[in-house]
């Protein structure tokens, strides 16, 4: 993670990193607003730390964080991956032959179709590429970052890594190894990133359910399962009885 | 459409719902002519499976035609127009489990495994209308049934056999045959089967056709004589669990060996007699600390001759206590369960029904229009007017 040690931070000073600065300002916008709304004690808890978030965000000023001595505004930078970045890494057993597998994944163009954050990914040229992601809590929703294409070994694996002056920070790894008979293929995906918003920022998103880990490990089932069953299997937008309302009454 | 919905425990309703539409490129939509309630539904109804939402579409033993095609469905395998039969278990065809024909196994199927994998490691094939478990598919007791990867799932059927002859393909039929299969059936062998419904009866008459020596079923002769009847009348000797000792009937049967194998096709909502562990599964159920009854199971275990095999095909879902640990490992039972690889069976059953060996419409004895599928439900979950397997029709 991008904590930095600071003792040498002025009081005052900005010591929030940019992404979680926007993470703070719109939590504790949606806070105040709940406050109108809220009653008593939680009007009041909501008022207090929705301001403090506000405030937070806007100056980019943590007091806690000059407290405990921590600094995220100077975040990691690509060279501080190794030291403070966080890894991922999920295994598929995939029953295609490996030839289908690297093909499609190699057609970088094809990965909007099974990671559900992506929105699309343009290939500059051979190496380099432009990937576009839903970024709910980033004005205008969407963040942008170029990647490019570090190590290419046909039909066994294929490592990236975000530009330098990206707007996100991460390197990955994807590698096919053949399993024992005709079982198929191991797809082994290796993530390793600089968090959004830094340790505070892994935080929320796992309190909104969208801890990388799991969302790496779905990810990479939907690659499966585009794989072998042409299709990711769902239920949404299926028919439903709608009870009247009688269900849900009785059911809680 | 019209269709049954789960709307809260104990509370099913007809009620109107969209027509479905195809979702996905294979998906196919089939319109159904006959569907059937199964004993898992009432696991389902009474609350026992705690994955449902209220409207959620109910049934898994669908059969019909085909309406409407996705543009990827293999137009050499499914077309429009086609009579069908809809298995249970929906597969891929393509994954480690549907290549070695272990459908209900599927790894692709299920659009939820989280829930599976938190609970038991791994996550079953999407099945329809049966809870969020199994992936919330909307189920087959309606009108209209979207049926995913259509092409590698349904099941082609000829047009000279009637529906109550087909129908059952789709679940009980397969998971008897399954159940008798798994026994691991020899030519003396004597096999002894818990529970005379519906499941219990396809059990006993593919016990029968796989050759053992003696099959024994068991049930209450009090509540349900017409099921024992039933029983006898497919080849088994009964065995009254409300006036005998089982365990004593089935080692004096045996001359103190018990049955090579034992199948337990009752599962999480057994009723057991004579037997305080009955008392205290109710107990703990009722008190959410057990999500199972497992009375059959333990009494089957207790009866196992030593080196024999427990076949399970009774649904159970989560957790049960005081099971037999010590028994099964001192005498050392194998255990075979499952939900069942219908695909893989239908093709042989079919050859089955076609030549005569079975016929499976035996076991119906009620056929009412879906508009009245609760009252279904009620006589089937108290065993009332005879009541032994309702087959639903969609378009009454």
């Amino acid at each position: 993670m991008s904590t930095v040690v600071s003792k040498l931070s002025d009081k005052g000073s900005i010591n929030v990193a940019r992404t979680e600065r926007l993470i703070s300002g719109a939590l504790g916008s949606a806070l105040l607003l709940t406050a109108l709304s809220g009653r008593g004690a939680k009007r009041l808890t909501a008022l207090g730390v929705g301001s403090a978030l506000v405030y937070r965000g806007f100056t980019g000023h943590c007091h806690a964080y000059e407290a405990l001595g921590i600094d995220t505004a100077c975040g990691a930078t690509a060279s501080d991956l190794d030291r403070v970045g966080v890894e991922v890494s999920e295994c598929f057993l995939v029953a295609k032959p490996v030839e289908d597998l690297y093909r499609f994944w190699r057609h970088l163009g094809n990965l909007p179709r099974f990671m559900s954050h992506l929105k699309e990914v343009e290939a500059l040229d051979e190496r380099r590429s432009r990937w576009t992601a839903a970024a709910p809590l980033v004005a205008g929703g969407l963040i942008q970052w170029d990647a490019e294409i570090v190590e290419d070994i046909e039909n066994q694996r294929l490592a990236w890594r975000t530009l330098p002056e990206s707007s996100v920070d991460h390197r990955g790894s994807v590698e096919f190894s053949p399993a024992p008979g005709e079982r198929g293929v191991y797809v082994r995906v290796e993530l390793t990133y600089a968090p959004p918003g830094g340790q505070a920022g892994r935080w929320i998103a796992k309190l909104f359910g969208e801890a990388p880990e799991q969302q790496v490990r779905s990810d990479l089932r939907k690659f499966k399962r585009l794989m072998e069953a042409r299709e990711i299997p769902t239920i949404e937008g299926q028919s439903h009885a709608s009870c009247y309302g009688l269900g849900q009454l009785l059911h809680s | 459409m019209k269709a049954v919905a789960w709307c809260a425990p104990h509370l099913v309703r007809v009620e109107e719902a969209p027509d479905p539409a195809i979702i996905n490129p294979r998906d196919a939509i089939v319109r159904v002519t006959s569907t059937c309630i199964c004993g898992s539904d009432l696991h389902l109804v009474d609350g026992f499976i705690p994955f449902m939402k209220p409207g959620d579409i109910l049934g898994h033993e669908p059969m019909g035609i085909v309406e409407e095609v996705g543009p990827a469905v293999d137009p050499d395998k499914i077309k429009v127009g086609d009579r069908v039969v809809v298995p249970f278990p929906i597969g891929c065809g393509e994954c480690f489990f549907c290549q070695r024909q272990m459908w209900s196994c599927c790894e692709n199927t299920n659009p939820k495994p989280s829930l599976g994998e938190t609970m038991h490691g791994h996550a079953t094939a999407g099945i329809f209308g049966y809870s969020h478990l199994t992936g919330g598919y909307a189920g087959g007791q309606a009108q209209y049934l979207r049926t995913p990867l259509a092409d590698v799932n349904l099941q082609k059927m000829p047009e000279d056999l009637t529906d109550d002859q087909l129908v059952f393909l789709s679940d009980i039929l397969p998971t008897g045959w399954m159940a008798a299969e798994q026994a691991d059936i020899q030519p003396d062998d004597t096999v002894a089967i818990w529970g005379c419904g519906p499941v219990g009866q396809f059990t006993l008459r593919s016990a029968v056709l796989m050759g053992a020596h003696r099959v024994i079923a068991i049930d209450d002769e009090s509540s349900v004589p017409e099921r024992m009847q039933m029983a006898r009348e497919g080849g088994a000797e009964t065995i009254d669990m409300n006036s005998e000792d089982v365990p004593y009937r089935l080692f004096e049967m045996t001359g103190g060996l018990g049955p090579d194998s034992c199948i337990d096709a009752v599962g999480m909502e057994s009723h057991g007699y004579h037997f305080l562990g009955s008392v205290y599964d109710r107990v703990k159920t009722s008190l959410m600390l057990e999500t199972e009854r497992p009375h059959a199971f333990r009494q089957a275990v207790k009866c196992c001759r030593k080196g024999g095999t427990l076949s399970v095909p009774g649904v159970y879902g989560g957790f049960a206590d005081k099971i037999p640990l010590g028994a099964i490992m001192n005498k050392g039972l194998t255990i075979k369960t499952g939900q069942t690889h219908v695909h893989k069976y239908v093709p042989k059953l079919l050859d089955e029904i076609r030549q005569g060996r079975i016929d499976p419409s035996f076991v119906i004895t009620h056929r009412l229009p879906l508009s009245e599928a609760p009252h279904g439900y009620e006589i089937f979950r108290k065993k009332q007017d005879g009541c032994i397997k309702v087959v639903l029709d969609p378009a009454a």
